[in-house]
């Protein structure tokens, strides 16, 4: 048992670091270093830039365009990437998207849409969750509905993150409304987003930000050769899709970046007198933070290892772990840094700031991003199966309760 | 990085498991703890004779040249069946205390004694006002002809009152919480002057206070210069019952869920309550954690760099410190009132994770150093 890395994978991670430090352009450094999201625009400039590296596709067997790198070579790179903080790869396209068409593909399906989802050709939007659906999916309700050589489908799609971005959808539909088990008539079906028929319109987050919507299909016709695995199969598809390798699921390193963060303004505000980086109780928050990030790293690890001792095949049900304390330590610190941020962090001031871009600036440029960060990662303990999911997960694949 | 295990420690980790679960059954173990001695001293043989004693003690010295990793492993299956027998203190303090301190002759006199079971130590360092501040040491050591003589008194000193020799803590210069200025001895259990009353502490386990008279003692080690060593010899500790309180945390969340699964309330298994599923989804959480901080403490114990040692090993102590009572709480609360008596075994497991807690610097205590370490 050894915890270090070797010395390949260190230099596969300083290889990484340099990489980024020297090809991520300017002022999307700027716009990470502050807090803020990438625009749509930052986030396919900087995949298109991994791609022509050869790293985008960085989980996908090599025949289709991966790297060819072990399983802790891709937490190495998920990891600097996170940290930089540089955007990060459209998970839609790379961990969700990808090995699925690996997996269940047509060769024309492949051929077609894998090096546009590697390049960021398409944008890709994940439609599962319904008003009706959410931790339930199976009990989604979207149809469609054969005819000729189209599927016809009508229903709504709900937090459909990016869906105002995207061109394409990937969605689960009901094929087959008289199956005996609910999961049993869901088919996976890729949808062209331009297809009349469908409208998507904002959902407002209390960040303030447009990411969420909502989408409806109006008698939708969609090819049947964008049909992926077989008609009705579609669960198994999701199910793969959902447990395929999770390792980036903890997004470490940007709680890592968020902690740093803080601490870098603590510097510079000040709290009954003294900088508040002296302050007893903020630096026993941040070490309370180090302990539990340092604890995830390794139990991070640990999964990494055993999935591919495993021959990357079995999804670790300890990678709930992973999604639980991640998106606990991803919320910690980010309130870490709004608190930090104090009366600073709370004006709203988007326009103002936009407005004035000619002016000295009302605040600091640390304190726009940081409530809005806050804010918008209280989804992270919602999405991808909610943490008290998780727990359920945890209880009936380990622990048979 | 690698969290494979070798051969030789599967071996290890299995014929310690079939020992214990066939000698340290809980009620075996309730009348070890009813006897005088509070533990077995045919067991310890058997330790001896299977190389557990030997474990970490060079090959030269008759040892089996382990290293952390195995003690780890060990130190989890002494958890799991709470062993009562000083190995802890001779083995894993006194000894770390021989090897780092020790002079050849000593070494080559003491350890070979340690690894076939003959010669027990124990680590005696804290005092009755000293809390968790290796630094604050009132035990003076003074010059007498050849040798030194100690006086002072020690404090919970972990089977102190079994050990034939004694590792001592004294001041030689300086005056309390100074670094410099401290020395070790060895101290003869018969020797004359040294007082020693045995008690149990709340887990069972053996310790004694220890009343030092002009107690004749030879010098471990170089004179004013101990305190690394008795950093290093506390480091040793939190390391091994990191691992100890995994393998506690473990048995008390098996006996958890076998609650959960067989007691029946409203006529159902309480496990069929979600508010007690997530409950026992949360105790698995902390223990992985936990456990992933374990591993750090083992692999950080002999690292060259010793303030990166520190550091780890400070942050494997609050996080295992956090998970141990979060697991153990709950697995009290999760058995309700059967959890509360002496008769049922997962109050024995909860009360040891609480004395380890308490032995080298709780939770806070580490929190503490790590929060002046932020930069």
């Amino acid at each position: 048992m050894d915890l270090r890395f070797t010395p390949e994978e260190v230099a596969f991670r300083e290889e990484v670091r340099a990489f980024i430090r020297a090809n991520l352009p300017a002022d999307i450094r700027e716009r990470m270093r502050l807090g803020h999201k990438p625009t749509k625009q930052d986030t396919i400039t900087w995949q298109r830039i991994l791609n022509a590296r050869g790293w985008a596709a960085f989980s996908w067997p090599t025949e289709w365009g991966g790297p060819g790198w072990t399983a802790i070579q891709r937490m190495i790179f998920l990891e600097e990437n996170l940290q930089a903080p540089a955007p990060e790869l459209l998970s839609f396209n790379i961990t969700m998207l990808g090995p699925v068409l690996v997996e269940f593909g047509t060769e024309t399906q492949k051929r077609h849409f894998l090096p546009r989802a590697a390049n960021l050709d398409d944008w890709w939007c994940q439609g599962f969750s319904e008003p009706g659906a959410g931790s339930d999916l199976a009990s989604l309700r979207t149809a469609a509905v054969r005819d000729g050589d189209h599927y016809v489908v009508n229903g709504q799609k709900i937090w459909t993150s990016t869906a105002h971005n995207a061109d394409w959808c990937f969605c689960l539909v009901r094929t087959d409304p008289k199956a005996a088990k609910r999961q049993e008539g869901i088919s996976f079906l890729l949808i062209d987003l331009r297809t009349p028929g469908i409208e998507v319109r904002p959902i407002i987050s209390i960040d303030g930000s447009h990411h969420l919507n909502e989408v409806f299909f109006t008698d939708v016709r969609v090819p049947a050769e964008n049909l992926v695995g077989e008609e009705n199969k579609g669960w198994s598809v999701a199910k793969y899709l959902l447990g395929n390798e999770r390792t980036g699921i903890a997004r470490l390193g940007t709680s890592k970046a968020a902690v740093r963060r803080a601490k870098e303004v603590a510097r510079e505000v000040r709290t009954r007198g003294r900088p508040l980086i002296e302050d007893r109780a903020f630096r026993t928050r941040v070490a309370q933070l180090e302990v539990d990030m340092k604890a995830l790293e390794i139990t991070q690890l640990r999964v990494v290892s055993a999935f591919a001792k495993s021959g990357g095949k079995t999804p670790d049900p300890l990678s709930s772990v992973l999604k639980v304390k991640g998106t606990e330590l991803l919320q910690a610190s980010s309130e870490l840094v709004m608190d930090v941020g104090g009366p600073l962090a709370m004006p709203a001031w988007q326009q103002e700031l936009a407005a004035l871009a000619n002016e000295p600036a009302p605040i600091p440029d640390w304190a726009p991003a940081m409530a809005p960060a806050y804010l918008m990662l209280r989804a992270a303990s919602i999405y991808g199966g909610t943490n008290e999911i998780q727990k359920n997960i945890l209880n009936k694949a380990v622990l048979g309760l | 990085m690698d969290f494979d295990l070798t051969e030789d420690q599967r071996l290890l980790t299995d014929s310690v498991a079939r020992l214990l679960a066939d000698q340290y059954g809980f009620e075996q173990r309730k009348s070890l703890l009813k006897a005088p001695l509070g533990w077995s001293e045919r067991l310890w043989s058997q330790y001896a004779e299977l190389g557990l004693l030997g474990l970490p003690i060079p090959e030269e010295y008759g040892g089996f040249g382990g290293g952390p990793v195995d003690v780890m492993l060990l130190m989890q299956a002494f958890g799991r069946h709470l062993v009562l027998e000083p190995y802890l203190a001779s083995i894993v303090l006194g000894g770390t205390a021989l090897r780092l301190a020790g002079s050849a002759a000593q070494r080559d006199e003491l350890l070979p004694a340690l690894a076939d079971g003959t010669l027990k130590l124990a680590f005696a360092h804290g005092e009755r006002q000293s809390r968790y501040d290796l630094p604050d040491v009132l035990t003076t050591a003074r010059q007498d002809g050849g040798g030194w003589r100690l006086d002072g008194a020690k404090s919970v000193v972990l089977h102190g009152d079994c050990a034939d020799r004694l590792v001592v803590s004294a001041r030689t210069a300086g005056s309390r919480d100074e670094a410099a200025g401290i020395s070790l001895f060895l101290v003869d259990a018969e020797a004359s002057g040294l007082a020693r009353r045995g008690y149990a502490l709340r887990d069972g386990t053996r310790a004694a206070e220890l009343s030092l008279t002009g107690v004749p003692a030879e010098l471990l080690g170089e004179r004013d210069a101990a305190l690394p060593v008795i950093e290093r010899v506390i480091e040793a500790g939190i390391a091994a019952t990191a691992a100890e309180t995994i393998g506690a945390m473990e048995a008390m969340q098996a006996m958890t869920l076998d609650y959960l699964k067989t007691r029946q309330q409203f006529g159902r298994p309480i496990g069929d309550n979600q508010a007690l599923q997530h409950r026992s989804a949360e105790m698995m959480i902390a223990l992985e954690q936990g456990r992933s901080m374990a591993m750090l403490a083992a692999m950080s114990v002999d690292a060259p760099d010793a303030e990166e040692r520190a550091r780890s090993i400070a942050m494997a102590r609050v996080g295992v410190g956090q998970a141990g009572r979060f697991v153990s709480q709950n697995a009290v609360q999760l058995h309700g009132g059967i959890g509360m008596t002496d008769e049922y075994a997962v109050g024995h497991f909860f009360r040891r994770v609480m004395v380890i807690e308490h032995l080298f610097g709780d939770t806070a205590h580490h929190l503490d150093r790590l929060a002046d370490q932020v930069e």
